[in-house]
């Protein structure tokens, strides 16, 4: 494949970036994405240019490292993949690919595609836990019985890899699926209920001051979220706030 | 050479761990406050042990390279964490655990280390379940369990096939609350580059700052190495593209031994290479193996048809089909230990029979589970049991139920439809059971410096059994090395502060932005990657599966030529003081450069095949390895001594005291 | 209760209830009219009613209006706070992949919609707040007309072919308001049955029965007169 690719390069976190456009050549459509970019970069760097810079890691769709927005789209036309899961099979010969970002003020660039994302880390340091000491001398593991279905939603829950996906695709820069979704999990399970009101307080309180938008319930997080958590998880998130808040 | 000390308490072995806790040196909670713990690494080890020792009052410094702890590669462990809760009463008891470890190990684990393993192994689920990790659970609420391979009981718990996500995410919330609190001071993006050793003792490191390139010194009174393995030696690996050896590494060339490097784990079913481009590999559970039937075409013309593609596999009848593990290993079948599968797999290639383009496939087919599941699900629902497309339906339910996220991430690799037809697998680089020394209390042979989970080679011998990495990991972190660090560091109450402003930290920093500003001066022509791949085939060819004199001394040959030609000519752009990952890429394949002879060294000196390290000089008539419990019952020790070449050999006897020595069967 | 307005959630529930408060209005208000229709007296009878009822003239009239000042206030106050949460913008943003026009558009659509409204205050209400609270006139009769005024004003105002242009332009896009907003309201105020297919269903029906019915209206006195 052929294809021409359009991508942001920006020096560092000071400079004003710009899209710069790179040609590429025999692409295997069974490449993935990010393979894609390493023989870019391959060939940046033995011409003495400088590669493009990319968040990655794991390249199997769990860290939640990689972030790329691709054609208008965070982690590109596929659904239910990272970045690092898409393949070339999903493009045709000739496409221009657009490469940007994730963008939001609270995510701002460190280099090129990379992005500080921080903010998500501070939100759950605010109260991303269940206050019990690692002393391993808590009650034997099925003293509590839970639901599979309670068990089962709150999985689903907790299969959030962070990405930030949904901040990026958000027209407002909203976190709140990223947030609703760690508020659910634990709101689900008996064992996170003793702190729940505290929690969901002071990781929304979090949230607002690292400057993430506010939710207009588009449904488009859900849409590109690469682990499909459902939006259900922010109306979960909102009663949680009114019971702390109003109870 | 000379025998380690592994400073095993005396005592019966069930009792070892209870009396050493019972009789080490504490130090106590206003103490503990003036004392300074470095961690490096966030994965399921570093991450525990970060917020256990916060928890306890240390001030703990933790770094990770990536832009969080929670993307440290634990993440990716799929299948589940073992533990002898003996929940499915099926007989399964710390002993049995412990015995199938050391089986599984092929005997060439510490018996102390396992059993202690094995014992806190059930408080790590009590553990994870009061901070809120997802596990499954059956309709009564209680905890289910699956079965991994080589061992005859259901002990395995999961979260879907997100096991160690879900672990991490409860260890980093554990590290949060300690963030939160000022307790732990996170230094994400931010790789060791040394250890700084002052009196002969580990009391800190130089990092580098990697979005500024900054060189930063920090000082501690211990410092813990939980950095993971070194799989990536051989480039293509289930590793994050990140992993690497340099933390491990640098505290070797400090003066901590490294034992066993030969110990890889290949893990039997990872998705196969599919061309040049490749740059990772990806695995597939092994929990898989559960529903999965393996196998190849029985005649060779009908596994040359299939990689013409003149032929599908579901076209090919059933007494058409070899079921090589079910046939050799009755007992086991398709659940017999990782390097078996693994073997048998490349021997079934390496005859013709495999399945893909490039011949390096067999199939994992689920088609049998489907509608055994089917043909259940239709009989409880009282449906009709003898509908095909019902059943067929019904099976594929519950296997989505069961492993949907892996047929997911297989379809969008490799674009075929794993409920329709089978999977194609092949073994690749998973895990190292080797890595640094580490005695009875987790320590190394720097006094202070601690190694922890995969980057220690402490518990799994020659092999590591399914589901026990995680185990291995928070053990360690949780249970055993906040104990243990406590002996140590009670020395240290009046130690004070660690003044960063030493000849040695001078020293140490100098000598990593040397070599920072030799790569970004050298103004080679090629990249990093290109080294990288280069030893990757080296090793993978000469150390991967099978291994046998001649390719070892080739493989040390080949290797020091590529370490020379790579100093002399890697092209590293940029500069030191920015955002750089080539910069950083650099740093860690020079240090793959040096593990890669030690690795091969060390496989060539051990003439013996043991679990992962198969010898072709070491085998039955049968081709199953050969022990050599006479000459090689002990664990390799290398000491640094100015190149991999001139390491000099430490051995630590193994002792087997409550578990007979035996060849091991999965017939 | 305060600091949970203070609050980005607490916001978008306090926009979430004065919505589903203006949806409730907006039912009763379409019932009257529609009486209109079908029958000019009974039509007559309520709009006297409502006109002249101390009760809805000094209590509900007020929170009418707090609640449309507020809603349309806090909409923009949100959209502002959004915007700046965006930071640089993409170069390349394809907005329909993944979400609706209408849930993208809420702020055009009711600007729409609040434009319209200024032309419906000058048709209707300034007319009526001048009567009664300039002129003091409570009767709700006119001279020339027959029993109360309020139907013959209705027909009066759709005479004008480019005012029915203009009323049914902006009900199209109090429809595409609706189509987001009523499912939108349940789930910003901690609900799930936003989600379900029944309240789907509902909201559907709503935002479409509910404009067109009010297009429908404007159109029967215009080609009636």
């Amino acid at each position: 494949m052929r294809l021409t690719l359009k991508i942001w390069r920006q020096e560092n976190a000071q400079a004003k970036g710009a899209m710069v456009t790179y040609p590429i050549d025999n692409i295997s459509p069974d490449m993935s994405f990010l393979e894609m970019m390493d023989v870019l970069n391959k060939e940046l760097i033995e011409k003495g240019e400088s590669p493009v810079a990319f968040d990655h890691d794991c390249r199997e769709g769990i860290c939640g490292m990689c972030s790329m927005f691709i054609n208008g789209e965070a982690h590109g036309p596929d659904r239910n993949v990272t970045t690092c899961q898409l393949h070339m099979r999903k493009f045709k010969d000739g496409d221009t690919i657009h490469i940007e970002p994730f963008r939001a003020k609270a995510f701002p660039v460190i280099r090129d595609l990379v992005i500080d994302r921080s903010a998500f880390d501070r939100i759950q340091h605010a109260g991303g836990f269940i206050s019990v000491n690692t002393s391993g001398n808590t009650q034997d593991a099925n003293a509590i019985p839970i639901s599979k279905h309670a068990a089962d939603t709150a999985m689903d829950a907790a299969a959030c890899i962070g990405c930030g996906a949904c901040v990026a695709t958000c027209k407002n820069s909203s976190a709140m699926l990223f947030v609703g979704a760690k508020v659910s999990q634990f709101a689900l399970l008996p064992q996170g209920k003793v702190e729940a009101a505290d929690r969901v307080q002071h990781m929304v309180d979090q949230m607002d001051l690292e400057g993430f938008g506010n939710c207009t319930n588009t449904g488009a997080c859900e849409v590109e979220c690469p682990k499909g958590i459902s939006l259900e998880n922010i109306a979960r998130m909102n009663r949680e706030l009114l019971k702390a808040k109003l109870f | 050479m000379s025998t380690l000390n592994s400073n095993v308490p005396e005592g019966p072995l069930k009792d070892k761990w209870t009396n050493h806790k019972n009789n080490i040196d504490l130090v106590n909670p206003v103490n503990k406050r003036k004392i300074d713990v470095i961690v490096v690494g966030t994965g399921l080890a570093g991450a525990s042990a970060s917020a256990t020792l916060a928890e306890l009052g240390y001030n703990v410094k933790t770094f990770c390279f990536q832009d969080s702890p929670r993307r440290a590669h634990s993440i990716a462990a799929q299948g589940g964490i073992n533990a002898a809760k003996n929940y499915q009463g099926d007989g399964d008891s710390t002993h049995r655990l412990f015995y199938d470890t050391v089986k599984g190990g092929d005997y060439r684990s510490r018996e102390a280390n396992v059993y202690r393993l094995a014992e806190v192994s059930a408080n790590i689920i009590d553990q994870c379940v009061a901070q809120g990790v997802p596990f499954a659970r059956d309709y009564g609420g209680l905890l289910d369990n699956r079965s991994f391979g080589g061992v005859l009981v259901s002990r395995t718990f999961y979260a879907k096939g997100q096991t160690g996500q879900q672990l991490l995410l409860g260890a980093y919330s554990a590290m949060n609350r300690q963030i939160g609190r000022g307790k732990i001071k996170m230094y994400n993006r931010h790789e060791m580059m040394d250890l700084v050793k002052v009196n002969g003792k580990a009391r800190g490191i130089i990092a580098r700052n990697l979005v500024t390139g900054e060189i930063e010194r920090h000082s501690a009174h211990a410092v813990v190495i939980a950095s993971g393995g070194y799989g990536n030696v051989f480039f293509l690996s289930t590793n994050a593209m990140g992993s690497n050896v340099s933390a491990a590494w640098k505290i070797h060339r400090k003066g901590a031994y490294f034992a066993n490097p030969c110990f890889t784990q290949i893990h039997p079913t990872c998705i196969p290479v599919s061309g040049d481009h490749q740059s990772k590999l990806t695995l597939m559970s092994e929990s898989l193996r559960n529903d999965g039937r393996i196998w190849v075409p029985k005649k060779l013309e009908d596994a040359q048809a299939i990689r013409e593609g003149r032929l599908k596999p579901t076209e090919l009848a059933e007494e058409d089909r070899d079921y090589y593990l079910e046939r050799r290993y009755p007992a086991f079948g398709n659940l017999v230990p990782r390097d078996v599968a693994s073997r048998a797999a490349k021997e079934r290639c390496d005859e013709g029979y495999g399945v893909n383009a490039t011949g390096d496939a067999v199939y994992l087919d689920f088609a049998a589970s489907i509608q055994r599941y089917g043909t259940e699900q239709a009989h409880v629902r009282g449906l009709d049991e003898n509908d095909g497309a019902l059943v067929k339906k019904l099976g594929k339910e519950v296997i989505k139920a069961k492993y949907g996220n892996l047929f997911q991430m297989y379809y969008k690799i490799v674009d075929q439809d794993p409920y329709e037809t089978p999977m194609m697998i092949y073994p690749a680089v998973h895990y190292t059971m080797g890595g640094v020394w580490v005695d009875y209390n987790l320590m190394t042979t720097i006094p202070g410096c601690f190694a922890i989970g995969e980057a220690n080679f402490s518990d799994h011998g020659a092999n590591r059994l399914g589901a026990s990495a995680l185990m291995q990991g928070l053990a360690d972190g949780y249970f055993v090395l906040p104990y243990t660090i406590g002996d140590y560091l009670s020395d240290d109450i009046r130690t004070g502060p660690i003044s960063t402003e030493s000849p040695e930290f001078d020293q140490a920093e100098a000598e990593v932005k040397a070599q920072i500003d030799a790569f970004v001066n050298n103004k080679g022509t090629k990249s990093v990657d290109h080294f990288h791949r280069k030893l990757g085939k080296i090793m993978w060819n000469q150390c991967g599966m099978s291994r046998n004199a001649v390719g070892l001394q080739k493989a040390i040959k080949d290797i020091q030529e590529l370490r020379e030609d790579f100093y002399k000519d890697v092209l590293v752009p940029g500069s030191a003081n920015e955002f750089n990952e080539e910069l950083a890429k650099a740093g860690r394949v020079a240090d793959f450069l040096e593990l890669g002879e030690l690795f091969a060294k060390d496989a060539l000196e051990r003439t013996e095949s043991c679990g992962g390290h198969f010898r072709e000089e070491s085998q039955t008539p049968e081709g199953e390895a050969l022990r050599d419990d006479v000459n090689f019952a002990f664990v390799s020790a290398w000491e640094y001594t100015g190149k991999p070449s001139e390491a000099v050999l430490h051995k630590e006897e193994l002792k087997y005291e409550n578990i007979e020595l035996k060849t091991r069967s999965y017939k | 209760m305060a600091q949970l307005f203070q609050t980005s959630i607490g916001r978008k529930v306090a926009m979430a209830l004065s919505a589903i408060f203006l949806m409730v209005f907006l039912l009763q208000h379409f019932t009257i009219n529609s009486l209109s229709v079908i029958s000019p007296e009974a039509f007559n009878e309520v709009s006297h009613f409502m006109g002249t009822n101390p009760l809805v003239q000094f209590v509900l009239q007020p929170v009418l209006i707090f609640g449309v000042v507020f809603h349309f206030l806090m909409g923009f106050i949100l959209d502002i706070q959004n915007r700046r949460a965006n930071g640089q913008t993409y170069i390349k943003y394809n907005g329909a992949a993944n979400a609706k026009w209408v849930s993208r558009h809420m702020l055009l659509s009711g600007l729409v919609i609040l434009g319209f409204m200024a032309l419906h205050f000058v048709d209707f209400w300034f007319p009526e707040v001048n009567i009664k609270f300039i002129q003091g006139d409570w009767s709700g009769t006119a001279e020339g007309v027959e029993g109360f005024r309020y139907y013959e004003e209705l027909r009066h105002k759709f005479v004008n072919p480019y005012r029915v242009g203009a009323y049914s332009v902006a009900f199209v896009f109090l429809a595409l308001h609706l189509n987001h907003g009523f499912t939108s309201a349940f789930q910003s105020v901690g609900s799930n049955w936003g989600r379900k297919k029944v309240l789907q269903t509902v909201g559907l029906i709503y935002s479409y029965v509910i404009p067109a019915g009010f297009i429908g209206i404007a159109l029967f006195h215009h080609f009636t007169h």
